[in-house]
């Protein structure tokens, strides 16, 4: 059995999955995710899911192993945010050409690393299969071996190819090289009781700055965010922090089982999106420090911390209430947003029309058919066309979603703002919601609705025989 | 006459290059009721699409075959078969573009086999046409891709005609026209009374507008018949060294003449291209574009002053090079850096010393001592590392509203580059001239800095 193959098994058969648990052993053996459909496909590949669990690791050079499309068609296009070094920012590929094809490409892939190594000097490179490198049969962890025995310094090889599977199974690949390569290889010499680590959390257009705040004043330190503005030291050494919050439940779930395991670093399942959640998971985030052996004063300084920013989230949130309250809102995002969103939403009086529950787990179904009263208009997938018709017929006021829907509601002359990775503004922590609500706000509340949806006079006049300008 | 280099190295570095698959999609984009269909794994697709989201802010319909690991060592055909049947059923194109990748051509899946099992076992195929292209991408770049995906299209959809119509011609389009080009375009061979039919037409499909209902294939572009009709015209048109197959296809199936056009920003270009009109429609050039001329040499009059002397630095595909390259040379600028993605016969032809085959990494390290910056844009980094300002071209233009309407076809188009390049010089030089003067009066010690 291939090694890929056996890593494969090993995040199919998740155990803290509970999705994976509620299949029967053929059905797992079909990996994570929905089979893809010819013809009818949507979202990226493994590799993809890989690429964008990893790269906002912000001081290592991701060199992408493949023809040009893997990296030339996709670079520069995700929000993670850095505080540091920009060398993730920065594409790497060894453009694969028919020669390479032909005859291997180690060669050329052992000379970039080198070549990257000797220009960017980077503490630690990451190299990432692709299909066409994985089929004609590159070792790339023999080329990594070797590279980092020449180099002096970590070469970790992601073998994630496209092929594997959807972008969900890439993140959790990409979360095993990391227990296997990184994670445990380095030891801080500052580990204190109050260090935590965040697991798939990826700093989206600044989020992990709206909360890094908050931790700070309570005097807890992020050891590792895996992997939002994470150096390679960081995520090295997060072996050593006392406990962790998992953000996004699907994507790295193993990770966070694991490192419990191996390193008794207990876990809860969290988000920063919306204040009663942003609430929840300070204090759980505590609550488990406490346990691990943390003063337990950290405990009352959390309520505090948590009522006064509470107070002020409210406050702010007032002048925005009667400008969304009462509008329904159809979200389409995926797994955790989908619930901890809704909340946020119901929080500020909003009404929810539907939402999708395309990358929940049943624990999140079951969440948003709490929080909606209902589990009416969950969608577990909504066709284009589907979405268009609904937003044309005007049963919700304003669509939350990808990109990738963006322009089926521009289309529709309805309302939309970016909730995914793509986005430009952080929605993380009591900031965040103000953020996100203040978008909502400011897009239900444009000008341009009216003079778009209005038909042009001569539209209006036709079919009452104006004979007028003619 | 120009040197070409090639960087010698193994990594590429910030890559300009994008694949020949999604330049192929491209082009099937221009096609009405068209749904390309890349046969590879869905990030194949994927990417592509985020792509032109982003940079033509539209829905974007494109199709994966969704190859896994199992059905990469099988071979495609079910995949291909089980794609075709579910795009039958969902969008019912007119014509479905089937485009390789780097994954199948590995593996060597015989699609044209596969195309003539899934014709016989699928008789209700029969109203949607199927135009398959051979782009592995590990070959050549995205202006290849299209001009490959170009070219099977007429291959395959066009037919001789036994009578030829004097009035219809045909537009063979490279992938740096922007809809609001080919709406130029389009507007010049008419005022002629010409009738062109323009391949492909991304100004029907992707120019931003709000259609009244949504469609999951293209809404609007060349219609397949007018493809099939392109035999009967009486004269090809082709713009850029990538049309050049495509235009030589049509010559030698359909017997219709060619003239190749090099160029089309500029007024040497545009005067050849409405003298060539003239001649095949035997009008006069009316006078709406004698006054675009005139209006044209008065912005090269007003505008020589801010170009002269000023060095750039381009990199982009070899065909969108070439028109960059000699815009700013018939300018009076210096093109003191050239940087194209990949190999072409064009890039001897460009009017410099030197030109490199290499990633924004090279062009970085060259462009230190330029004014200005022309690429896409994945320059963004490079220009603000370098504090140079830059001009964006080509796709990807992600960051800046209005891709699609951007013109450099036609005087209006070279007139409309101009001011928009002549400005960023003329910002520039404000800027220099206030930081001058800040330094300058902050080094006497009794002077304040406070004069403004």
């Amino acid at each position: 059995m291939s090694a890929l193959k056996k890593q494969i098994e090993i995040v199919t058969s998740e155990p803290a999955c509970e999705k994976n648990q509620a299949k029967s052993a053929g059905e797992r053996k079909k990996g994570c995710g929905k089979q893809l459909t010819p013809g009818a496909g949507a979202g990226g590949c493994a590799f993809d899911g890989a690429k964008i669990a990893l790269q906002p690791i912000v001081d290592v050079a991701h060199i992408v192993h493949g023809p040009i499309a893997c990296e030339g068609n996709s670079w520069d296009s995700r929000h993670s945010f850095s505080s540091g070094s920009n060398l993730y920012r920065t594409g790497f590929t060894t453009d694969m050409n028919e020669f390479d094809v032909i005859y291997g490409g180690e060669k050329r892939l052992y000379k970039a690393i080198r070549e990257v190594v000797e220009k960017y000097d980077p503490p630690a490179v990451f190299v990432y299969s692709t299909c066409v490198s994985a089929m004609i049969g590159d070792d790339l962890d023999a080329v990594c071996k070797a590279a980092k025995a020449k180099f002096g310094r970590p070469v970790v090889p992601i073998n994630v190819p496209g092929f594997t599977g959807s972008k969900n199974l890439g993140a959790k690949l990409a979360g095993e090289a990391l227990l296997e390569h990184v994670i445990g290889t380095e030891e801080p010499d500052d580990a204190g009781p109050c260090d935590i680590n965040i697991i798939a959390e990826f700093n989206v257009a600044g989020d992990l700055w709206n909360v890094k705040p908050l931790l700070d004043r309570l005097g807890i330190r992020i050891r590792a965010c895996i992997t939002g503005d994470a150096c390679y030291r960081d995520i090295a050494t997060a072996h050593r922090a006392k406990a962790a919050m998992m953000v996004c439940s699907k994507a790295m779930i193993n990770v966070a089982r694991k490192m419990d395991e191996r390193w008794n670093i207990p876990y809860f399942e969290g988000s920063f999106f919306g204040i009663s959640d942003t609430s929840a998971a300070l204090r759980n985030i505590a609550s488990l420090l406490v346990q691990q052996g943390a003063p337990a004063d950290l405990l009352p300084r959390t309520e505090a911390l948590i009522a006064e920013e509470e107070a002020k989230v409210w406050a702010r949130l007032e002048p925005y209430k009667a400008r969304v309250a009462g509008k329904r809102v159809l979200i389409f995002t995926g797994g955790v947003k989908s619930w901890s969103m809704l909340a946020a939403l119901k929080e500020i009086g909003m009404d929810i029309f539907g939402t999708s529950t395309r990358k929940s787990t049943g624990e999140d179904k079951a969440r948003i058919a709490e929080i909606m009263g209902t589990d009416q208009h969950m969608f577990d997938e909504l066709p284009p066309r589907e979405m268009y018709r609904i937003l044309k017929d005007a049963q919700a006021d304003i669509m939350l979603s990808g990109g990738r829907s963006q322009f089926v509601a521009l289309k529709a002359k309805m309302p939309w703002v970016e909730v995914n990775q793509e986005r430009h503004v952080a929605y993380a922590g009591y900031d965040g919601i103000v953020t996100m609500v203040e978008e909502i706000a400011k897009s239900l509340g444009s000008p341009i609705w009216e003079q778009v949806r209005k038909p042009a006079p001569w539209e209006s006049e036709e079919g009452s025989a104006c004979h007028g300008d003619r | 006459m120009a040197t070409v280099e090639q960087i010698k190295k193994s990594c590429a570095v910030n890559p300009l290059k994008m694949s020949a698959p999604i330049g192929a999609a491209l082009a099937f984009l221009g096609i009405d009721r068209c749904l390309p269909l890349l046969h590879g794994a869905q990030g194949c697709t994927a990417f592509g699409l985020v792509l032109f989201v982003r940079h033509f802010r539209e829905t974007i319909p494109l199709q994966t075959t969704a190859m896994n690991e199992v059905t990469t060592i099988l071979g495609g055909l079910e995949n291909i078969e089980q794609a075709l049947v579910n795009i039958h059923k969902r969008a019912n194109p007119a014509l479905v573009g089937i485009v390789s990748t780097g994954l199948t051509e590995t593996k060597g899946d015989d699609v044209d086999g596969y195309l003539k099992l899934i014709r016989e076992r699928h008789p209700e195929f029969a109203g949607m046409e199927v135009v398959y292209v051979s782009t592995p991408d590990f070959v050549g770049g995205f202006q290849d891709g299209w001009g490959k995906a170009v070219n099977a299209m007429v291959g395959r959809l066009a037919q001789p005609a036994a009578q030829r119509s004097a009035a219809q011609v045909n537009i063979l389009a490279p992938c740096h026209f922007t809809p609001a080009d080919i709406e130029e375009m389009r507007d010049m061979v008419e005022a002629f009374g010409l009738n062109p039919i323009i391949l492909p037409d991304l100004s029907g499909s992707l120019d931003g507008h709000v259609p009244e209902t949504f469609l999951p294939h293209t809404l609007g572009g060349t219609k397949v018949e007018d493809i099939r009709r392109m035999g009967a015209s009486c004269m090809t048109l082709a713009f850029g060294e990538q049309m050049r197959a495509a235009a030589e296809t049509l010559r030698l199936k359909c017997d219709v003449p060619c003239i190749m056009f090099e160029r089309t920003t500029g007024l040497d270009a545009t005067d050849r291209l409405l003298h060539a009109l003239a001649q095949i429609s035997g009008q006069p050039v009316p006078a709406r574009y004698r006054r675009q001329r005139s209006q044209l040499q008065d912005a090269m009059l007003d505008g020589h002053f801010n170009f002269g002397g000023k060095r750039v630095a381009v990199a982009a595909e070899p065909n969108l090079l070439l028109e960059l390259t000699s815009f700013l040379t018939d300018m009076g600028a210096s093109v003191d850096v050239a940087v194209a993605p990949t190999a072409s016969s064009v890039l001897e032809t460009l009017p410099l010393e030197n030109v490199v085959i290499g990633d924004l990494e090279d062009f970085e390290n060259r462009a230190g001592n330029c004014d200005l910056l022309v690429t896409h844009s994945h320059g963004r980094q490079a220009a603000e590392r370098l504090g140079i300002p830059l001009y964006r071209a080509g796709i990807p233009t992600f960051d800046r509203l209005g891709a699609a309407a951007k013109l450099s076809v036609g005087y209006r188009g070279m007139r409309a580059l101009i001011f928009e390049i002549g400005n960023l010089f003329i910002e520039q030089q404000e800027q220099q001239h206030h930081t001058q003067h800040l330094r300058e009066t902050c080094h006497e010690p009794q002077a304040t800095c406070a004069c403004h």
